[in-house]
């Protein structure tokens, strides 16, 4: 103890205290910072919104003047957009993830597949959309409907569905696997009958949260080419459409041009945030509902 | 007696009759079994047929539009004039544009985020963190585009009206949204690295009579280093690529500058642009748009590399 002057440390320990104190406020608010420019967002979208979302709003056609232009046809495309995006990647995305997880070798080919996994969901979406243009917009010659965004959209999730597909899966207990394969059951039926069944809440949350990302996703979409122009209502999925965000696009680019226009952004980003919000909370019902503890 | 071997005749008879039924079935099941796995191969396949789809798409325009432009004319060239009677394509003002942006997102997502990274993971209660960071969280969901009109309709009027010399369209606000974005994203992952670092590390230090901020500095943050660079350089990435937000919020000037209160484009604005202007397919602009995006998926697939690269290569092992 002899070579520590107590006198000194006691004299440094002040200022090392409050050094830490101010720089844990610091970091505090650092924290609150986000939740507070969240807080200034929500607030002025709502406000710009006020007095602008009505039962016309909400089913009308769209028009150019501002009064009475409505997003029925935006809901309409955004809906059937995803009528293509869920199934599409539910498929693909629960037997990829089970092809990697149970079927697959453990090998170089296993490893590729999900380094490009992994690649794939850093690529920008925007690229994506160049991809949709090229293939399904002009190579297959779909034009730029439904069907051609959906499908540009599933691949752009497909990457995210997978992973959490993947991690469901192998939250699933060896021994239920081991029961079945015990009492008879082959591959598949195991897989069938137990896997999916117990890690299905897991891959819904994922699933679900990815789809809210596919509904906000407007870069792809201007890349696709969707047009500005008033459309008839989309009546399934090899129709022209808009969609929310693109509306979103549109009215905030042309706000500079009529000022109203600005209240229709701000009134259809509160539709699209609230819808974000419910699939959001079905998202997590159904992980503290079904998701089952081994 | 008698009863007992006419029940294990009446069994005898059911048995064969459920071996019947088995070996029937069984056909239809062992078929199953051998094309399940085939189909999922195939399923598993369309991830790789992506990337080789954006590979080559971009691979074979670019390679045409290079036929057209020198490839060093395109890399050098400080001029963009796509739309002009005798159109230039240098691409660097989009570069440019990009690392601009990016820079300020960076500025602002980098410090912010790690300290909430750091109050996250080394001071809040666990509680505080249960209600802080799925809050946190939500900025993570909003769609860019909701940033984008933010951007445009309430940061840029609030700077101009504390820097007037800043115009309708501009860089800065863009990139400080951006920056906003990403909070959440340097957040979580640095979180996790930091958290990461075992308690027993912590506790030695704090023994010796650290505080926890020199705990914090001294102590985790030099162990949980590789996960703190590997989410910058995501945040990086995910900062070049984002779209909406500079699309809407800084125009579309061409012009090379490092002025951050002008309008300046970056490479997913300029693919926006091109692309929403029905570009006829076969125009030297259609090419450029190829060219462009191929520049920004090496650019972005570099930073992706290169965190797993960083987070791989000098991971501390406890």
């Amino acid at each position: 103890m002899k070579y520590i002057d107590a006198e000194q440390v006691s004299k440094r320990m002040g200022t090392r205290i409050a050094k830490n104190n101010l720089l844990k406020s610091l970091f505090f608010m650092a924290t609150l910072f986000g939740l507070i420019v969240l807080a200034i967002l929500i607030y002025r979208v709502v406000v710009d919104s006020v007095g602008w979302i009505d039962w016309n709003f909400l089913t009308g056609k769209l028009s150019t003047a501002a009064e009475r232009a409505g997003i029925m046809g935006a809901i309409l495309g955004t809906f059937w957009m995803m009528l293509v995006v869920a199934p599409v990647t539910l498929i693909l995305g629960i037997g990829t993830a089970i092809y990697l997880e149970l079927y697959a070798k453990k090998g170089r080919f296993q490893a590729i597949i999900q380094t490009n996994i992994s690649n794939l969901a850093g690529v920008p979406s925007i690229v994506y959309g160049i991809l949709g243009l090229t293939i399904f917009v002009r190579a297959m010659e779909m034009g730029n409907i439904i069907l051609a965004g959906g499908l540009t959209l599933s691949l752009l999730i497909l990457p995210i569905v997978i992973v959490a597909a993947q991690e469901a899966i192998r939250a699933v207990p060896g021994f239920l696997s081991e029961a079945s394969y015990g009492m008879g059951a082959t591959k598949w039926q195991t897989i069938k009958n137990v896997i999916l069944p117990a890690a299905l809440p897991g891959i819904l949350t994922g699933a679900i949260l990815a789809l809210s990302r596919a509904i906000g996703e407007t870069a792809p979409l201007t890349v696709i080419g969707i047009p500005a122009l008033i459309i008839p209502f989309p009546e399934g999925i090899f129709d022209k459409f808009t969609a929310l965000p693109m509306q979103i696009y549109y009215w905030t680019l042309d706000s500079s041009l009529v000022a109203e226009y600005a209240n229709l952004a701000a009134a259809t980003i509160v539709v699209l945030l609230l819808l974000l919000f419910v699939l959001n909370s079905a998202a997590i019902f159904i992980r503290n509902k079904f998701q089952q503890r081994f | 007696m008698a009863a007992n071997s006419k029940l294990e005749r009446d069994h005898e008879i059911d048995v064969k009759q459920m071996i019947e039924k088995n070996k029937q079935s069984k056909s239809f099941s062992q078929v199953v079994e051998k094309i399940v796995p085939i189909m999922l191969f195939l399923f598993a396949i369309i991830t790789v047929l992506t990337t080789v789809g954006i590979v080559m798409t971009l691979l074979s325009e670019t390679i045409e539009f290079f036929k057209r432009v020198p490839i060093w004319d395109f890399f050098t060239g400080t001029v963009l004039k796509p739309m002009s009677q005798n159109p230039e394509f240098g691409v660097l003002p989009l570069i440019n544009g990009t690392i601009i942006s990016s820079l300020i997102a960076m500025l602002v997502a980098g410090p912010i985020g790690l300290m909430a990274a750091i109050y996250l993971s080394e001071y809040a209660s666990d509680r505080v963190r249960k209600v802080l960071k799925p809050m946190l969280e939500i900025l993570a969901g909003i769609p860019t585009i909701v940033y984008g009109f933010f951007a445009f309709t309430f940061v840029t009027p609030v700077i101009r009206s504390i820097w007037p010399d800043v115009e309708a369209t501009n860089i800065l606000s863009p990139g400080i949204v951006m920056g906003i974005m990403i909070i959440p994203m340097i957040a979580s992952l640095s979180e996790d690295a930091m958290s990461s670092v075992p308690n027993s590390i912590r506790d030695g230090a704090l023994g010796l009579g650290a505080t926890r901020l020199e705990t914090t500095f001294k102590v985790v943050m030099p162990a949980a280093l590789s996960g703190i660079i590997a989410s910058f350089v995501l945040g990086i990435s995910r900062a070049i690529g984002e779209t909406m937000i500079v699309t809407i919020a800084s125009g579309s000037s061409k012009n090379f500058t490092f002025d951050i209160t002008q309008s300046m484009q970056t490479m997913t604005a300029y693919i926006v642009e091109v692309s929403g202007g029905e570009a006829a397919a076969g125009t030297t602009i259609y090419y450029s748009l190829y060219a462009v995006a191929m520049t920004l998926f090496v650019f972005t697939l570099l930073m992706n590399l290169l965190a797993r690269y960083v987070s791989r290569k000098f991971r501390e092992e406890y």
